[in-house]
């Protein structure tokens, strides 16, 4: 009976819950509408992102492998040093004819007439012009070297280096091609006897510039990035931070400091080329500092990070519970012993990520930096941030800029490199955010 | 005027709380007036806090008693907008006076507040930061000594002992907000002010909580805001009562619950409003 009597009771009420209209499936549909927009946005910018790397890796990798020839050179004593006299007259080694070492030792492996001109022309055109400093350090750095013969492996031409890639359309017109049949048969037989190879391109991160694509590297500006980064990290994380605790913990809260406020916000907005005039203007112009240097480079970045860093350190301040400041006051904390004590080290994990990515920012700034000269032709290594460097972005734009081939894939290499100190940084600052998080 | 009212009360019960008299002010507010910017938080509140006594304030919410208690040890300094006006006495001296540095003032008047709130440190260093940074302790061997009459102080070192070491914050509720009281007693104050202690416990680690608060009414004068009113009635000898920031009465506690002189106290407690 009153199982007979709670059925219809339960229909009635379960009924009357259906015919209800609440909008359920309305609601429903919006929700899947907009995964599916999300999910579309995401599905876009991974394929973009893939996009970008694709092409990327796919044009650079074959910059980290640079065609070499195997040479027996033999340091003929004749050639080096024909007077006997380098014991007294060092510059006998630094001007002697070096190429020629390596061009006699290519013409005998390929069996050249030493009497058809044209034939060693086209021979000598395979070697870089970048051996005449190889054989040059070799010997500088061990005269005895002086009358014997030794294995080397010279730099082969940029040209050559494309050829052997199969980055030139050899179905092109002889007389239009950068590389004739005549060195593509050279090319052939030093393959096959084993003698010309694709090694590891280390020039690429030791060299400086050079207009010869097989000798020009990033070394220069792999050293001035980092000389910049330090000074940016030097001054830019202290002041910010300092800043940031002032403004945050000790400033009065009132006009002034929020005029002060919104203008380091807006600062953070200022194109990075307005930066590099004022650097200009006012480290080289009116301070005298040096050009092309990576200490102006520095000090400019310094400015533009300096914002990001305050940004960052404030968000990460404000972020720390007010229970945790009560508490440390209750015990009769001062001030700066509750900033210091307790209210930094939590806040440090937000600090140091904001750090890291404003010092990522600056590492791929380029703008400023063209405004203060270091978009300049820089062969030798900065001894000190006062000499004149370039820097890792500036140096891609500059070889992007370049008329040989080889550059085409220097200059996606040099990219590769680029993402792969930023990626670095990137997951530095993410490991240093979960080995210092605290949970509270 | 209020003042009148409440000697006439406190005389005319002498008898039925054991002579609270006997027991000297400890702090004292006189004509109390706090302001948030331009509303007015607190009106012309005259309470006086007596020594090794537990004095409760109650009132519905927003009726200026955490506000009061912060007064006591200036914790509402840190807001910006606030502003404090009348004569707040500790020992006669006023604690207002330029001549009273607030961090020595709230080294005698500890605070232990409505979420437990320990440092994100271990145990041991949240006990010691305080006695630390007074330069209470002349050794590691003295510390640690400190740390264990602290811990013991709050009835928490038998539960501890062993794991001294690990975070403050891996502790359950209850124990939180009693190690919360060890980092406040550790400083040796002479005054506890608790804002709603138990409001985030549960009714066991309340119950340990409220002992706890009468074993340390026989070294500290404590001050507890609190909401309930049966918490009130267990753990106070006087009681305040607040309502829209003005104080309504403040008797001992046992002829407030049985005996109020104003009808809001009387409604306020039998649940009428609140």
């Amino acid at each position: 009976m009153t199982d007979a009597s709670l059925t219809p009771a339960t229909t009635a009420t379960g009924t009357r819950s259906h015919t209800r209209d609440i909008g359920l499936k309305a609601r429903y549909a919006a929700e899947r509408r907009f995964r599916a927009y999300g999910l579309a946005a995401v599905a876009l910018g991974l394929f973009f992102l893939f996009l970008l790397l694709g092409s990327v890796i796919a044009q650079g990798y074959t910059a980290f492998w640079q065609t070499s020839i195997q040479l027996d050179i033999e340091f003929d004593e004749e050639v080096i040093d024909p007077d006997g006299n380098r014991d007294s007259d060092r510059m006998v080694l630094l001007t002697a004819n070096y190429p020629l070492l390596a061009q006699r030792a290519l013409h005998e492996k390929l069996g050249v007439d030493p009497d058809d001109r044209a034939a060693r022309r086209d021979a000598n055109s395979l070697l870089s012009q970048g051996v005449r400093t190889q054989l040059r350090d070799i010997v500088v750095s061990d005269p005895s070297i002086i009358g014997t013969t030794r294995t080397v492996w010279v730099l082969a031409h940029g040209d050559i280096d494309s050829a052997a890639k199969g980055q030139f359309d050899l179905t092109v017109e002889e007389s239009r091609r950068r590389v004739n049949d005549r060195q593509l048969g050279y090319m052939q037989t030093l393959e096959e006897a084993g003698v010309m190879e694709g090694r590891f391109n280390t020039g690429l991160f030791t060299f400086g510039a050079s207009s010869r694509p097989e000798t020009a590297g990033m070394g220069v500006a792999i050293i001035g990035s980092f000389y910049m980064m330090a000074i940016v990290l030097v001054l830019a994380l202290p002041i910010g931070v300092a800043a940031s605790i002032y403004l945050e913990e000790f400033a009065p809260k009132n006009r002034l400091t929020d005029i002060i406020e919104v203008n380091i916000n807006n600062l953070a907005a200022v194109p990075s080329i307005v930066y590099g005039l004022l650097g200009l203007a006012v480290f080289i112009n009116f301070a005298g500092l040096p050009r092309s240097a990576a200490v102006v480079g520095g000090l400019v970045l310094t400015l533009m990070t300096l914002p990001t860093i305050i940004i960052a350190t404030r968000a990460a301040l404000k972020a720390v519970p007010p229970s945790i400041r009560a508490a440390a006051l209750g015990v009769g904390a001062s001030k700066m012993q509750m900033v210091f004590h307790h209210v930094l080290p939590l806040a440090a994990p937000g600090i140091l990520t904001g750090t890291i990515i404003g010092l990522a920012t600056a590492l791929g700034e380029t703008a400023p930096l063209l405004l203060i000269g270091m978009v300049a032709f820089v062969a030798d290594y900065p001894a000190t941030p006062f000499d004149p460097s370039t820097a890792l972005p500036v140096q891609i734009y500059m070889w992007s800029g370049q008329a040989e081939r080889a550059f085409v894939e220097r200059t996606s290499g040099a990219i590769i490199i680029l993402l792969l100190f930023l990626a670095v940084m990137n997951i530095t600052a993410i490991i240093l955010r979960r080995r210092f998080e605290r949970r509270w | 005027m209020k003042v009148d009212t409440q000697q006439g009360f406190a005389d005319g019960t002498a008898t039925a709380v054991a002579g609270s008299n006997e027991f000297p002010v400890k702090m004292d507010g006189k004509n109390v007036n706090v302001f948030y910017g331009d509303k007015q938080a607190i009106f012309d509140v005259n309470l006086e806090i007596r020594e090794r006594q537990v004095t409760a304030l109650i009132g519905p919410s927003g009726c200026g008693k955490s506000t009061y208690l912060r007064c006591l040890n200036r914790m509402n300094d840190t807001i910006e907008s606030c502003r404090v006006t009348g004569l707040i006495t500790m020992d006669g001296e006023d604690i207002y006076d330029p001549s009273i540095d607030v961090v020595e003032l709230r080294a005698r008047v500890g605070m232990v507040f409505q979420k437990p709130n320990p440092f994100p440190k271990s145990i041991f260093e949240n006990v010691s930061y305080g006695p630390r940074i007074h330069g209470l302790a002349r050794s590691k061997a003295d510390l640690e000594a400190l740390v264990e009459q602290s811990l013991r102080g709050a009835g928490l070192w038998d539960e501890v002992k062993d794991r001294l070491q690990e975070p403050g914050t891996g502790l359950s509720g209850g124990q939180q907000q009693r190690l919360c009281i060890a980092r406040a007693i550790a400083v040796s104050p002479e005054v506890i002010l608790m804002d709603e202690p138990c409001s985030a416990l549960d009714p066991i680690a309340t119950a340990i909580v409220e002992e706890l608060i009468d074993e340390l009414r026989q070294n500290y004068t404590i001050a507890i805001v609190t909401h309930s009113m049966q918490q009130a009635a267990r753990v106070s000898q006087r009681t305040a009562m607040f309502h829209l920031g003005e104080l309504v009465e403040v008797d001992d506690t046992e002829t407030m619950f049985t005996n109020p002189s104003e009808k809001r106290t009387q409604d306020y407690i039998t649940g009428r409003f609140g």
